[in-house]
């Protein structure tokens, strides 16, 4: 990172993840939230900032706040992050600013939900969206319906195939039957995609992501301090954040996401590129989302990620691995937050069957507002 | 026999909103129109967000359009729309450039495509309620 101090990745942990029955949004973060402090080999007073996602459903004036309380901690930077399916990158910005800004020198960053515990209990309530009155009304409720318009319309100007689509999901169950903590192992191939029933049209079953329950935390200090801790540090070499729009309804190219802007910010400050980079772990709501966002970081070009996708090439192995755990598609979906733990975990060359030979720089996605709002971390092994 | 689920209504009297549902009960699509840049805007905002003025007024929009992209629904995500599936919800794009979401009705989702021709039709709703919808042209 060129401003500023040079912040690192120390302490990354995962609960189980799947349908968790009993388990609460709370006792699982909090477990995380242990599990992450124990890994980096601290003394939990040393914990000095916490960031936490606002979980979807049953959402809380002040996670961060109760997180806090439960841990017997009394940080001096507290917030919470929303921003769906970007709050989880979104939080390492949000713990390096602290940091760089000498309010903090330690965070722990926690997400997570009982997402499938939840269905049928009574809800304090949910994270509504402005603009609902124009979607609700119409039958588009559903997270499926924005992103199949945007898939729809990226096969009308590329001519991209579902088929396509069908190879990042084939690419994230063939990793995710390599991880121990996957809720979806069994390989799957084109022919399986392609025989799954539609639910949104273009998007079939295994077009969509898990609901999952399951959390994860990270723990990110100077690079200086992370120097005395246990694990090799994950560099945070690069961030960026870019907000084109919050709904896509109204906005055009929805087949451009708002990746370009910070994919580029992030690898500038990285001082990198797309050729430097050994895999990527990368918001997989729903497959359209990978094809669109490996264009917008320039690993291929507009409109050629359909193609890109195929053969293998994003699987372990091929040129540039992508979501080596599994993503939401398969492994389970956190948010997001397993997209980080997951770079951690191959920047420390302890993936096991599934490590990436060799890496060495990781990029990690994280998108919400219908593709609007991306952010991007470019992550380093060290001694980078 | 349980009860069909009510279906989700907009809330005609919110205070950003609430000409446009008023042009709906009427049978006229109402986009905002900025006095001091001239650019037509759809959603309803308090501010005009080219230049930032807040003095907009209403006009009415011709009700012809054309699909920018469009998703047929086979499973519904709200109980009250499992009767209607296969049904099409679509971006439309409006003659006056706004896009808007809405059904595209009175045709088989598989005759949709992008770039067809539409014309807004309403479907009343409830007392207070009209939707906007559309048909091919
Ligand atoms: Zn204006």
């Amino acid at each position: 990172m060129r401003a500023g101090t040079q912040c690192a990745i120390v302490g990354s942990a995962e609960t189980e993840v799947g349908k968790l029955p009993g388990r609460s949004a709370l006792q699982l973060r909090l477990e995380a939230a242990v599990k992450a402090i124990e890994d980096a080999g601290l003394d939990k007073h040393r914990i000095d900032g916490l960031v936490a996602r606002q979980p979807m459903r049953n959402p809380q004036s002040n996670y961060s706040g109760l997180m806090s309380e439960r841990l017997g901690i009394e940080p001096s930077y507290t917030t919470d992050i929303s921003l769906s399916g970007a709050g989880s990158a979104s939080m390492v910005l949000s713990a390096v600013s602290a940091i760089q800004a000498g309010i903090c020198t330690t965070v722990l960053c926690v997400g997570g939900d009982a997402a499938t515990a939840y269905r049928g209990q009574p809800s304090r309530g949910r994270l509504a969206s402005e603009g609902e009155d124009f979607r609700s009304p119409f039958g588009a409720d559903g997270a499926p319906v924005m992103y199949a318009l945007a898939a729809q319309r990226h096969m009308y100007e590329y001519g991209t195939k579902s088929e396509q689509f069908g190879a990042v999901a084939v690419a994230c169950r063939r990793h995710a039957s390599l991880n121990p903590n996957a809720q979806m192992r069994t390989p799957i191939t084109i022919q399986d995609h392609q025989s799954s029933k539609f639910i949104v049209e273009p998007f079939r079953l295994l077009d969509c992501s898990l609901v999952s329950d399951g959390a994860g935390a990270i723990i990110v200090t100077t690079a200086e301090r992370a120097q005395d801790l246990p694990q090799p540090p994950v560099q945070a070499l690069g961030m960026g954040n870019a907000c084109r729009f919050s709904e896509m309804t109204y906005n055009v190219p929805i087949t451009t996401t708002a990746a370009p802007d910070a994919a580029r910010r992030a690898f500038r400050m990285a001082g990198v590129d797309a050729a430097d980079v050994d895999f990527a772990e990368l918001y997989d709501c729903f497959t359209p989302v990978v094809v669109m966002t490996l264009e917008d970081y320039g690993f291929c070009g507009k409109g050629e990620g359909g193609a890109f996708v195929e053969s293998g090439r994003i699987e372990l192995g091929g040129e540039l691995p992508v979501n080596t755990h599994g993503g939401l598609l398969s492994q389970a979906h956190i948010g997001g937050m397993l997209h980080i733990t997951e770079a951690v975990t191959q920047l420390r060359h302890q993936a096991g069957e599934r490590q990436v030979d060799g890496a060495r720089v990781g990029v990690v996605s994280g998108q919400c507002g219908e593709l609007g709002i991306h952010v991007t971390l470019v992550l380093g092994a060290d001694g980078r | 026999m349980k009860a069909a689920p009510r279906r989700p209504l907009p809330q005609v009297s919110d205070i950003e909103t609430k000409p446009f549902w008023e042009g709906c009960a009427r049978g006229e699509i109402l986009l905002q129109r900025c006095l001091d840049c001239s650019a037509v805007r759809h959603p309803p905002s308090p501010i005009c967000s080219g230049c930032l003025s807040s003095r907009l007024e209403w006009v009415p929009a011709s009700g012809n359009a054309t699909v920018y992209s469009f998703v047929v629904v086979h499973r519904a995500f709200h109980a009250a729309f499992e009767e209607d599936v296969p049904y099409v919800v679509a971006i439309v794009e409006l003659e006056e450039g706004p896009h808007m979401l809405s059904n595209v009705v009175e045709v088989p989702p598989e005759s949709v495509e992008i770039g067809m021709p539409l014309r807004v039709c309403f479907d009343c709703v409830s007392d207070e309620v009209t939707l906007p919808k559309f048909k091919p042209a």
